[in-house]
This record gives structure tokens, C-alpha cells and sequence, in this order.
């Protein structure tokens, strides 16, 4: 019982920063039925600026508090403008052309932004400094530290804050409107340009916050680890239902529990046939199985085929 | 009218002598090294051609092509090397491969049949990395592929005695294994040329363009989609998986490092720069993918001359310009450096 | 229609040709212009071969760093092979950890007629370009290739300066079950083949030595979460936990470890005997221990010192294989002065006569070309640094385990 309540307490941290980066991917999605393959690495940018900020600021003896939410503020900006010029120079133009090419751009993207970071950051694993020790607590016979516990409310409260934003505001009902139809968006005096750059700026910047929480929690950073995240995270939006906000949230945390108690589990359960090293294979299979099965994901409406 | 065919022909005559030679001549000017760059072109263009019937002819865009490569590489390195202890002839084994990759490509295409566009993507991506953790682990719980330690020792093409491993010589040349294997590759890519010619302008071809345009239209011409698309894929993944079984008998060692998303998307590279749907493009993008990266290891030592440091490591040079590439070609140039005729000829339309 | 593709096939050639005269132009290495200056300076190509791209980077230029930094080392010195002056050159290649790229670096080092070669990474690279070294006559020495199939090939080009996996391994698990008396062992490897190779023979020794193996985890070499594996092992209650991979998932791993209150020892190979490991797992590294052949660093000549040269030179510390990579350098060239020669053909048999006292410890081959069984050290995180706790003298047949294997 121990067991299982730990396995749930790792899948659910793990799954929230998946969440945060999926709400990256459906967002976009949502907005111009795009696969943003980049967002995966914008996370790692956001990642390795907040690491380089920590690293600075605990060397000039800021005290932690301060160098959290700088390093967070810091991300933020820069991944905002990535964000932003990204969309600006390398989506926009191509947003009337077909499909299989923005894609191909956003694999692009991908490549640059990996190997720029390999040239500013180099190709060393970097390690964070320690800033507080995290204090230890026990749930349900569960481990589990303070960093863990403020990674999954920091997760629920964007989450929550995001989906407010987007029932409530002004901003938000414009995305609404243009992710039902652009067109008629425009004509009822949505700048549609603004709102999607709004929508990468926002997605990035949570990306950003997703960066700094993996760094925190595993205390690495490296210029390729935006990859299997974002590959995974994108796994998490599809459970969800792509374009879903909510479903995002709730494909990220299933998709982290899945994963915990497959690796857990499954050699057990299959007399040590499979074990954990198809770990990875599981989160796929469940893209799979999900895009063939429902391809709306399990909060969505829009069906697969959406072309 | 006569003098146009005569050039043609001398055209012609010209560049299969070229091909002919061309082993002996970059030996003679680049070296060895470059043969076997020429001979791994060789096996991409297969690749590309084969990539280029699913994403170019069909418009079915799949991020996981390597992994028939990987199939047909192991369905020939199993059953051609100690590590099951078969040893049989390749004359088997090839067309095997081809089989398998063809069974492989249907089992990704039925299930996604109903997907299009970045959902199918993402799917044939989940499925290449599927094959390549498969082929990871499968030494337990009982030992097939021998894991990540890969399998070595694998038998080369031979007929009886004659083994391509091995130096020959003929007629005043020396035929080492990296000539011999050209010319074996050489044959299997103008091979596959040719069969992309032949699909592009058959009836099967005219129904995978009618359903990458507009797939409902083609249904509604009375076109069998969902076979088409498994044809696509079966016939993408026969080519995938000849080139494989090649590869294996090359390189005598394989493990699943050689399978690789990035594989994958090298592939769709050269496929989406050369132009899709563009056999020539396709093949000219296959060799200059292939070369490129070759021809930018000299930058490193060059800055060292010109600065006295090197800035920038030509192998990150080398990613950032691939990525500069894709997204600078779909921006400007997105129909490929030789566009497809049917492109081409839409253009043209519109204009007039 | 067929005149078109004429025209594009001329166009693909004629951009070949001129690809080809680029290539051409470009290759001529620096020290052509300057032999002309001092016509009696010998130069002598080492080359290195290892991954600069891709998520091994960080390994590879580490393995490039080490033998740069040997080539300068020699030259500092000035080194006579057979009465002439000689100056070394590094001509270091990009294998990207792909097979297939690494034999065409391999024939591109035989051609630009490298003296010997320090390389590859991984196994999956050295073992097919072994065979392009082996037709061209050029040694190869790899620093950090462990698959024991690497060897068995026959070439006599082929060595390594490293334990593969037949040799560490039993020797950590005899340390585990005899020293540490563990009883009931948790094992957890990367899935590549150093560290899958590293603990499938540490389990066959401890399993043979009666230890339980309460669980066999894998994990990858991308991965930083292993929460999910470590948890399912805490409920196994291991009295030691081992693990066969590198200190990028070995740091964040021990922590993971200590944060679900795991008590148990956790293990490692070389590759996790690194200054990274103790940075990436901060306070969580104290009481890790891992093995390293050879003797302990401070107790090698020069082994601190190198420490401290390769870190004012590259201004990071020492990865993982630098070490092994400065040394198979000079391995290659006390061969070349014992021959007088710098010609790979005379001086390839001196290469198994080795006996060199080097930065990981003392050098000498079996006849596979296989580093010989030397002392294995034990160390211990204390304090955020590796302290030696214990030299394991080995014990015989190596052979025998990585037999096994298969």
C-alpha cells in the first residue's frame, strides 16, 4: 500500500510538469492546428536560463527565496520572446500553406533552438547548486519533500489561473473565438495576429515554468532534454484531447501515474517479460492506442481527422 | 529533332560512364573515405525513395521511416550471423527483409489509416521509437537481438566463395569491399529510380496524388483510399527494408544506435529538400544530405587556420544548418530545390 | 519529359563535381605549409575518434580534450622517435555515437594516414570500424569501449585502455557480497551496452556468490526520472543497490534514492567515478561508492596533476574518459620510440608489449588487445570528494565471465 501511494505520489509530480508543458502544445493546437514540435525545447531554453540565473544569483548570495523568483521571472521573459519569434518568423508566413509545412519548419526550429543551446551552454549534463534543503514529510506511508508538494500546487494553480484566463478574459474569449474560426474572428474585430502571438507568448512562458521545475526537481539541465519531454508532454495533450486546456492538465497527470505504475508494475505483472526498460514504450502506446481508439482524446471535441 | 536525341544519348552515355567510374575517381581525388560516404548515399537514396512514396507520392507524412530500415537490418543480420547461428544466403534473405519491412508497413498503416496529416506523424514517430526500444531489449528474457550490445559478425553478400569482404581485382582494378559494395548499391538504387518512375506515372500513382490533394474527392472517384495508403506504406517500407538487409552485410555489425529518430528525420530532409514527390530531387537530396555534413567536417580545421581557434564545432555547424535549412526552404523554396511536376505544372496553371 | 530529367541529373552532377572540387580545396591540413620551415620536424597524426554531437557530446569531447591535451603534453617535451624530431598533430572526427558514420570517420583517419587512432566511444562504433583500421594497418586504441565482443574479432590493430565489462564487474560484485556482505542486491542499468554489459556480469558474480537479486531495473541513458523503478525497489527492501550506467542518471538517481529514504549502499562502475556524479547529486553523493581500475589517482604519477591540467586547460573538470584517452596517446608513442618508428607497421608489435605506467594506472595487453587484469579501486563519496577506500587485486580468468555472457 506503501508502494502504490509513492508510485501515485511520483506519477502525479511527474505528471504535473508534463501537464505545464502540454498546455504549451494545446494551446497552440487549439488555436492553429498546429504541432508545435519545438515547445519541447523552448521548456529546455526556459530550463538552462533559469539554471544559468540560479547559478549567478546564489553566487552573489541572493537569499533563495529572491533567487526562485528571479530565475522564474527571468525564464519567463526570455521564453516569451523566443515565443514570440519563433511564431513571428518562422510560422506566420506559412500559415496559409499546407500542411505538412509548418511542420517540417517547427522540426526545424527544433534542430536550432538545440544546437544553439549546445553553443551557449555547451554539451556538459549542468548541475544546480544547492539552494534550500527540501524538508521531508510523510502522506499515506508516501515520501515526500516540500519541492515536490510546491511543484504540484505551483502546477494546479497556473492550471487553474490559465483556465480562468480563458473563460473570463477579454484575451481569452478572443482565443476562443479564433480557435472556432478565425475568419469570422477577424470579422467581428479579433485581431487574430495578436491573439496568436499572445497564445505562443503564453504557452512559452509556461513552458518557462516547466523548464525551472524540472531543473529543481532533478537538479540537471542539459540542451537536449527538451526532447523526450516535449515528446511526452505532447503524449499527455493528445490523451487529453488536443486544443482541451483541461484536457491537457488531466492527460499530463494521467499520463505521469500511467507511467509510474507501469514501470512499477509491469514486470510482475507479466512474470518479468516486460519490464521497466519498455517504459517509454508504454507512454506511446498509449498515444497510439488513444489516436486510433478516440482520436478526440478524452476531453475533446475535435476528432482526429481535422485536416 | 535528331541532333536533340543525339545529345540525350550522349547525355546519357556520359553519366552511366560517370557512375561507372565515379568509385575509381574519388578514390583517385578524395580517398577511400569518400567511396564509403558515396556507397552510405547510395543506401540513402534508397531510403529517400522509398520515404518519398509514403510522404511525396501520398502526402502520408511519417517521422518513423527508419524503423524498416531497422527491420529489414535485423531480419538479415538474424538470420546471416552466429547470434542465431543461421547463416543463409542473401539471395533469401533480401527479398525476406523487403517482406517483413512490407509486413511492418502495413501493421503501422492499418491502425492509422483514419489519421492524417501531424496525428499520423506523431503516431509513425511513437511507432520508430516502439521498434528501436524493442530492439533494445529483446535479449530478455530470452536472447534475440543481443540487446544494445548489437549483433557483429555478419556475413557479407557472397555467392559461394565470392565474397564481397573481400579485394578483388579485374581488369587492372582493384575492386576493394567499399567498390564492390557501389556497384551492388548502384544497381539497387537505379533499381528503385526506376520502380518510383514507373508508380509516378501508373494508375496506382494518379490515385496516391488524387488522395494526398483531397482524400474525400478521391474516395468519391471511386479510389480504394484505405488500400492505396497501405500500398503506400508497404511499398515505402519494402524499399526501407532492402536497403536495411544491404546495410547489415555493409556494415557487418548492427545495434539499435543505428536507428534513431534523428535517422528518421535526416531521411525526411533529404526527401522534403530535394522536393517532394520529385524522384530526382528526392535523389539529388539524398546525396547532398549524405555529402554535406562530410564536406562541413573541413570548416573546423579551417577556423583553426584562419582565427588560431575554433569557434564554432563543425558538427554543431552542421545541425544548426540542417535546421536553417528546413525551415529557410519551407519559407521560401517550399516545394523542394526541384519541385514536383504536378507542382510545377499547378503553377504554371495558375499563372496562365 | 526525359530531356527535363537529363537536365537535372547534368545539374545534380555538375553540383557534385563542384562539391567535390570544394572538398578538394578544403582538406590540406595546417602543418603542409608549415613543413617547409623546418623540413627536419617529423609530423606524426594521432587521430581521436568520438562523438562531438548528439547527447554523448559531453563524453566525446571529453575523450578528444584527454588526447589534445597528450599531443600538446609530447610536444611541450619534444619527443625524438628514431633520432628525428617529432611533432604531433591531432586530427580529431566527429562519429555523432553512429555506427555508420564512425566507419566512415575510421577510412577518413586511414586516408589522411593517421599514425594510430584513439577512439571510439561506444562499442556499437568501435566494433565496425574496427575492421577499416584493422585493412588499413592503423592501431586503434578505445578508451571506453567495454562490450567484450569488441576484441574477439582477431584484429591485432585492436586495443582498449579500459576494463570491459567481463573484468569490472565481477570484480564489483565480489566486492559487494564479500566486503559489503550483501544479501539481497537491487540492480538497475542504462539499457546501453556499457552499463547493461556492466551489471548483467555483476549480477552473474553476486548471484553465483548466493546473493538474492530482489529487482532488475532498467532505465535509459536520456532519462532523470526514476522514481517510479527506485520506488518499486524500496519495497523490496535491498540491502545495496547497484547500478551500470554514467553519472548523468547516477547523480540525479542517488538523490531520488535518499529522497524516498532508500538506505540501502548504491554502486557503480567507472562511469559513474567522476566529479559530475558528486556535483549533479550534491550532498545526496556521500556514501556512494564506485569502482575504477587502476590504482588511486593520487597514488599514479601524475595522476593529480592531470586533474589540475586538463581543468586550466579546458576550464571544466574531467568528464569521464579523458584520462583514458591521454593515455592511450602515450601508449602509442612509447611504442613508436621503443620501435624507432612512427610507421604503424613497425611499431604495431611493440604495442603489445606494453608496460606503461599511465594516468588510470599500469597499462599492459593480453593477447586479445584487452587491457590486462590490474588492480580495480574501490571509492567512496565522503565529504563531496571520492576518497579510495579499498584495492580489489583481481582474481584470474577474465575470460571465463565474459564467456559467460553469451
Amino acid at each position: 500500500m506503501e508502494i502504490f501511494a509513492q508510485q501515485i505520489v511520483n506519477g502525479l509530480v511527474l505528471g504535473s510538469i508534463y501537464a505545464l508543458v502540454a498546455l504549451g502544445y494545446t494551446m497552440v493546437y487549439g488555436i492553429l492546428g498546429l504541432i508545435n514540435f519545438a515547445h519541447g525545447d523552448i521548456t529546455m531554453i526556459g530550463a538552462l536560463v533559469s539554471l544559468t540565473f540560479i547559478q549567478l544569483l546564489v553566487a552573489a548570495g541572493v537569499p533563495p527565496a529572491a533567487v526562485l523568483l528571479l530565475a522564474g521571472c527571468g525564464a519567463m521573459l526570455v521564453c516569451a520572446v523566443l515565443g514570440l519569434t519563433i511564431e513571428r518568423v518562422a510560422y506566420r508566413p506559412l500559415r496559409r500553406a499546407p500542411r505538412l509545412a509548418p511542420l517540417i519548419t517547427a522540426i526545424g526550429v527544433s534542430i536550432l533552438l538545440q544546437y544553439s543551446a549546445a553553443l551557449i551552454w555547451g554539451k556538459q549534463y549542468i548541475a544546480l547548486p544547492a539552494i534550500v534543503e527540501p524538508l521531508q514529510f510523510t502522506v499515506f506511508g508516501a515520501q515526500l519533500t516540500s519541492l515536490q508538494a510546491a511543484i504540484f500546487l505551483l502546477a494546479c494553480l497556473i492550471m487553474a489561473g490559465l483556465l480562468w484566463f480563458i473563460k473570463s478574459s477579454r484575451m481569452g474569449r478572443a482565443m476562443r473565438a479564433t480557435e472556432q474560426n478565425p475568419d469570422v474572428a477577424g470579422l467581428m474585430g479579433v485581431n487574430t495576429n495578436t491573439v496568436i502571438a499572445f497564445t505562443f507568448l503564453l504557452g512559452s512562458a509556461i513552458g518557462a515554468i516547466a523548464g525551472l521545475m524540472v531543473v529543481l526537481y532533478y537538479g540537471i539541465g542539459h540542451y537536449f532534454m527538451g526532447f523526450m519531454l516535449g515528446l511526452k508532454a505532447f503524449t499527455a495533450a493528445v490523451l487529453g484531447g488536443i486544443g482541451n486546456v483541461g484536457g491537457a492538465v488531466l492527460g499530463g497527470l494521467l499520463l505521469g501515474v500511467i507511467e509510474s505504475l507501469a514501470a512499477g508494475y509491469i514486470g510482475d505483472l507479466t512474470g518479468g517479460v516486460l519490464g521497466s526498460n519498455y517504459r517509454d514504450v508504454f507512454a506511446f502506446l498509449v498515444l497510439i492506442l488513444v489516436l486510433v481508439l478516440r482520436p478526440s482524446g478524452l476531453l475533446g471535441q475535435h476528432s482526429g481527422d481535422r485536416a | 529533332m535528331n541532333a536533340a536525341h543525339w545529345w540525350r544519348r550522349t547525355a546519357w552515355l556520359v553519366i552511366v560512364l560517370l557512375l561507372l567510374a565515379a568509385p575509381f575517381l574519388i578514390e583517385a581525388v578524395l580517398g577511400r573515405a569518400w567511396v564509403r560516404i558515396a556507397d552510405v548515399a547510395l543506401l540513402f537514396v534508397m531510403l529517400a525513395l522509398g520515404l518519398n512514396i509514403v510522404v511525396g507520392f501520398a502526402g502520408l507524412l511519417d517521422l518513423g521511416y527508419i524503423a524498416f530500415f531497422a527491420v529489414g537490418a535485423y531480419s538479415y543480420a538474424l538470420l546471416a550471423s552466429p547470434q542465431l547461428a543461421v547463416h543463409w544466403p542473401f539471395l533469401v534473405l533480401l527479398p525476406l527483409a523487403a517482406a517483413v519491412a512490407a509486413i511492418f508497413g502495413i501493421l503501422l498503416g492499418a491502425p492509422t489509416l483514419r489519421l492524417r496529416g501531424d496525428y499520423l506523424a506523431i503516431v509513425t514517430l511513437g511507432f520508430g521509437e516502439i521498434i528501436r526500444v524493442f530492439l533494445n531489449n529483446l535479449n530478455r528474457p530470452f536472447n534475440l537481438t543481443n540487446g544494445p550490445q548489437g549483433i557483429t559478425l555478419i556475413d557479407p553478400l557472397q555467392f559461394g566463395g565470392f565474397s564481397l569482404a573481400q579485394t578483388h581485382s579485374l581488369a587492372g582494378l582493384t575492386f576493394t569491399p567499399v567498390h564492390s559494395y557501389y556497384f551492388v548499391f548502384l544497381a539497387c538504387a537505379v533499381l528503385s529510380i526506376v520502380i518510383s518512375r514507373r508508380l509516378e506515372d501508373s494508375r496506382i500513382g494518379r490515385a496516391w496524388v488524387a488522395i494526398r490533394e483531397d482524400e474525400l474527392a478521391a474516395s468519391a472517384m471511386g479510389i480504394n483510399t484505405r488500400n492505396m495508403k497501405l500500398l503506400a506504406f508497404a511499398m515505402g517500407a519494402t524499399f526501407g527494408g532492402v536497403a536495411g538487409g544491404l546495410f547489415s552485410s555493409f556494415q557487418g555489425f548492427i545495434s539499435p544506435e543505428s536507428f534513431q529518430l534523428l535517422d528518421s528525420i535526416m531521411v525526411l530532409c533529404m526527401v522534403v529538400l530535394g522536393g517532394m514527390g520529385n524522384v530526382t530531387g528526392v535523389v539529388l537530396g539524398a546525396v547532398l544530405l549524405t555529402a554535406l555534413p562530410e564536406a562541413l567536417r573541413y570548416i573546423g580545421p579551417l577556423q583553426q587556420r584562419w582565427f588560431g581557434e575554433v569557434f564554432i564545432d563543425p558538427s554543431d555547424l552542421r545541425m544548426l544548418l540542417f535546421g536553417l535549412a528546413l525551415v529557410l526552404m519551407m519559407l521560401f523554396r517550399p516545394a523542394g530545390i526541384l519541385p514536383a511536376r504536378r507542382r510545377v505544372m499547378e503553377k504554371r496553371h495558375a499563372a496562365g | 519529359m526525359h530531356k527535363h530529367t537529363v537536365r537535372h541529373i547534368t545539374a545534380a552532377l555538375i553540383a557534385a563535381a563542384l562539391l567535390v572540387a570544394c572538398g578538394k580545396e578544403t582538406p590540406p591540413p595546417a602543418p603542409k605549409a608549415e613543413a617547409p620551415k623546418a623540413p627536419e620536424i617529423m609530423v606524426v597524426k594521432i587521430g581521436s575518434a568520438s562523438p562531438l554531437t548528439g547527447p554523448q557530446a559531453h563524453i566525446g569531447v571529453d575523450i578528444r580534450n584527454g588526447v589534445q591535451l597528450a599531443v600538446e603534453d609530447l610536444n611541450a617535451k619534444g619527443i625524438e622517435i628514431g633520432g628525428n624530431k617529432v611533432k604531433f598533430e591531432m586530427v580529431a572526427e566527429d562519429d555523432e555515437a553512429n555506427p555508420t558514420k564512425a566507419t566512415t570517420v575510421a577510412q577518413k583517419l586511414v586516408d589522411a594516414k593517421v599514425a594510430a587512432v584513439v577512439g571510439h566511444f561506444n562499442s556499437g562504433a568501435s566494433i565496425p570500424a574496427s575492421k577499416i583500421y584493422a585493412d588499413g594497418g592503423v592501431p586503434q586504441i578505445s578508451p571506453s569501449s567495454t562490450s567484450p565482443d569488441y576484441t574477439l574479432k582477431g584484429y591485432k590493430t585492436t586495443f582498449r585502455v579500459v576494463a570491459h565489462d567481463g573484468q569490472q564487474g565481477p570484480t564489483l560484485g565480489r566486492y559487494a557480497v564479500g566486503t559489503l556482505k550483501a544479501k539481497n542486491i537491487a540492480i538497475i542499468d542504462d539499457s546501453t551496452a556499457y552499463g547493461q554489459g556492466l551489471a548483467d556480469n555483476f549480477e552473474n558474480t553476486v548471484k553465483a556468490m548466493g546473493a538474492k537479486i530482489a529487482a532488475r531495473e532498467h532505465t535509459t541513458d536520456k532519462d532523470t526520472d526514476f522514481k517510479a523503478i527506485l520506488t518499486k525497489i524500496k519495497g523490496r527492501k535491498p540491502d545495496l543497490i547497484m547500478f551500470g550506467g554514467i553519472d548523468p542518471q547516477a547523480g540525479p538517481m542517488i538523490k531520488q534514492m535518499k529522497e524516498l529514504g532508500i538506505k540501502a549502499h548504491f554502486i557503480g562502475g567507472d562511469g559513474m567515478q567522476t566529479p559530475n556524479f558528486i556535483k549533479l547529486a550534491g550532498d545526496a553523493s556521500d556514501g556512494a561508492m564506485a569502482s575504477i581500475p587502476g590504482l588511486p589517482k593520487d597514488q599514479m604519477p601524475g595522476g593529480k596533476e592531470f586533474l589540475e591540467k586538463y581543468k586550466a586547460k579546458f576550464n571544466q573538470e574531467v568528464e569521464l574518459f579523458a584520462p583514458m584517452g591521454y593515455d592511450a596517446v602515450f601508449v602509442f608513442v612509447e611504442a613508436m620510440k621503443r620501435a624507432g618508428s612512427a610507421d604503424p607497421a613497425k611499431f604495431l608489435p611493440e604495442i603489445s608489449k606494453t608496460d606503461y605506467q599511465g594516468v588510470i594506472g599500469p597499462i599492459a595487453f593480453d593477447d586479445k588487445g584487452d587491457l590486462k587484469n590490474g588492480p580495480i579501486t574501490i571509492y567512496k563519496v565522503k565529504d563531496g570528494k571520492w576518497e579510495p577506500l579499498e584495492v580489489v587485486k583481481p582474481e584470474a580468468a577474465p575470460a571465463a565471465s565474459a564467456a559467460e555472457k553469451k
